[in-house]
């Protein structure tokens, strides 16, 4: 997958859990958890839908080097 | 209009998914209702054919209470089917909610002129199939003149309460039977009110379709009834329940140490999270302490009929909701995560069940995710008792003589001092930690 291709698969679980974010509101750079009010179970879906989608088994220790979009693209670039 | 929570008392019917005609079964999916928190997805809780729709679909503030439509027991609806059965004038004539079912279903098949049942029954647990009104409720109904049949009770279980009696009372008589139209109101242009398609009704368990994004105006003012909502069960309970509160920090370093080690050997779909954890070790402490877990209805306890946790659910753009999960001292660490899971995921985009938001009998809160060390709250009327949990961090615990370092929990118990004391409720919090320094046996 391109990293824009697995931008838009990020964007597409994030707004699953938030529905109600504009994605063109989300700063790449920003914390995710923190600018779209993200707890843990919500972190959870992203990477269960994540996975769904592309594949990749997002081991938990790694879950903090997902913490802002862009982060979690280039992650998930390596990782794929 | 069921109960669907202790703090809702009008309830818009968005849709029905169901005809005259229809045929249903116990459990199936009847209508959609808007509580102000969320659409709550309506179920029946008998079998029989649907007769009358009552109430139309876009219907704005019902009262709760209100019989929606009416049901044919099963056997009379086989043996006359072309017969069309008595309507009831209004529900104010023929108003008990949850009319007992032999009567139809066995009592008299060949009779056209059996009597419709209600299909929706107030906050009725399944099982239970008759009126529920405490002596007390019975007693201030005779003082004040009120039938109880047309009170709506707002107790666990459907129950009539003696405060639904008086409010009847002062109410000069029950419900307005005749529900006010949607004219006028804001949300009556909400698509997802549209008639059920003429193909029939959707399969239980059919995702419905996403509500479109709400226009802001409507936003605001589904906020403000929340709030309004919310407050007015929250006065209730600090102004009803003298509330006792104790609290316990919870050494959670086995805890925390056993679930990395089983998240390591998960796919992403089976991981857990430290909630279920908590979630279990509550579960099996409430199943060994019957008196916190239940209500307090006219002036008495009533133990819950099981472990209904009932798990507070922050919503997205504020507000709350704790639905229940089921007979949770029963289900496994990983049974209750997928109900978790399951249960915000539905609390969130607002498709939760009638029969979880009407029976919770005591209620979690774990607020630790925002980062704060513990939580006094509020219990939920009529439940007897709130457990909080605040965030699992890192922290100075000192044993053996030493001072190190340790993951901890500062779990905190609020509970109606009518139905237990402290040494109960200690007793209690003290059972919740011993459970979570054996994770591997929980």
């Amino acid at each position: 997958m391109t990293e824009q291709e697995l931008r838009d698969v990020l964007i597409g679980a994030l707004t699953q859990v938030a529905p109600e974010i504009d994605p063109a509101q989300i700063d790449p750079a920003a914390d995710l958890a923190e600018q779209l009010d993200i707890d843990s179970m919500d972190f959870l879906n992203v990477i269960v839908a994540v996975h769904e989608r592309t594949g990749i088994e997002i081991p938990e220790r790694d879950y903090g080097k997902l913490a802002t979009l862009d982060d979690a693209v280039a992650y998930l670039a390596s990782a794929q | 209009m069921p109960s669907l929570g202790a703090d809702m008392e009008f309830g818009t019917l968005l849709e029905w998914r169901v005809e005259p005609g229809d045929v249903v079964k116990r459990g199936d999916i009847v209508a959609v209702v808007d509580t102000s928190k969320a659409e709550i997805e309506v179920e029946v809780f008998e079998d029989g054919v649907i007769e009358e729709l009552l109430v139309p679909a876009g219907t704005a503030r019902v009262p709760v209470g209100t019989v929606l439509a009416t049901l044919r027991g099963a056997a009379t609806a086989a043996g006359a089917p072309a017969a069309a059965p008595p309507v009831p004038p209004s529900p104010a004539v023929q108003p008990t909610p949850v009319v007992s079912p032999p009567a139809v279903a066995a009592g008299v098949p060949s009779s056209p002129a059996a009597q419709p049942t209600p299909v929706v029954s107030p906050p009725a647990a399944p099982s239970e199939h008759r009126l529920h009104v405490s002596p007390v409720a019975r007693r201030v109904a005779e003082q004040l003149g009120v039938d109880l049949a047309t009170v709506a009770g707002s107790g666990p279980d459907g129950a009539i309460t003696k405060a639904d009696v008086e409010r009847a009372a002062a109410a000069g008589g029950p419900p307005a039977p005749v529900p006010e139209t949607a004219s006028g109101q804001p949300t009556a242009a909400e698509p997802t009110m549209a008639p059920p398609p003429p193909t029939g009704h959707a399969a239980p368990g059919t995702p419905p379709a996403p509500a479109p994004p709400a226009p802001t105006a409507e936003a605001a003012e589904r906020q403000a009834a929340m709030r309004q909502a919310i407050g007015a069960l929250m006065a209730r309970s600090k102004r009803e329940i003298p509330h006792y509160y104790l609290q316990t920090q919870i050494d959670m370093s086995r805890a925390m140490a056993w679930l990395a080690e089983a998240n390591v050997k998960r796919s992403v779909s089976e991981r857990l999270l430290s909630s279920a954890l908590l979630l279990r070790a509550v579960a099996r402490a409430v199943a060994q302490t019957p008196a916190m877990n239940g209500f307090w209805v006219d002036g008495a306890f009533r133990a819950g009929d099981g472990v209904h946790l009932g798990v507070a659910v922050s919503l997205r753009g504020g507000g709350l909701i704790a639905p229940a999960i089921h007979d949770a001292d029963g289900k496994s660490v990983d049974e209750l995560m997928a109900a978790l899971r399951d249960l915000v995921a539905r609390a969130r985009s607002g498709r939760l069940r009638g029969s979880e938001m009407s029976d919770p009998t005591i209620t979690v809160t774990n607020l630790g995710e925002q980062g704060v060390d513990l939580v006094h709250g509020v219990i939920y009327a009529p439940q007897v008792a709130l457990v909080g949990f605040g965030g699992i961090r890192e922290r100075p615990w000192a044993a053996d003589g030493m001072v190190g370092s340790r993951p901890s929990v500062y779990a905190t118990l609020a509970a109606d001092h009518r139905a237990s004391d402290g040494h109960a409720g200690s007793r209690f919090l003290a059972l919740i930690e011993r459970q979570l320094q054996r994770p591997e046996e929980l």
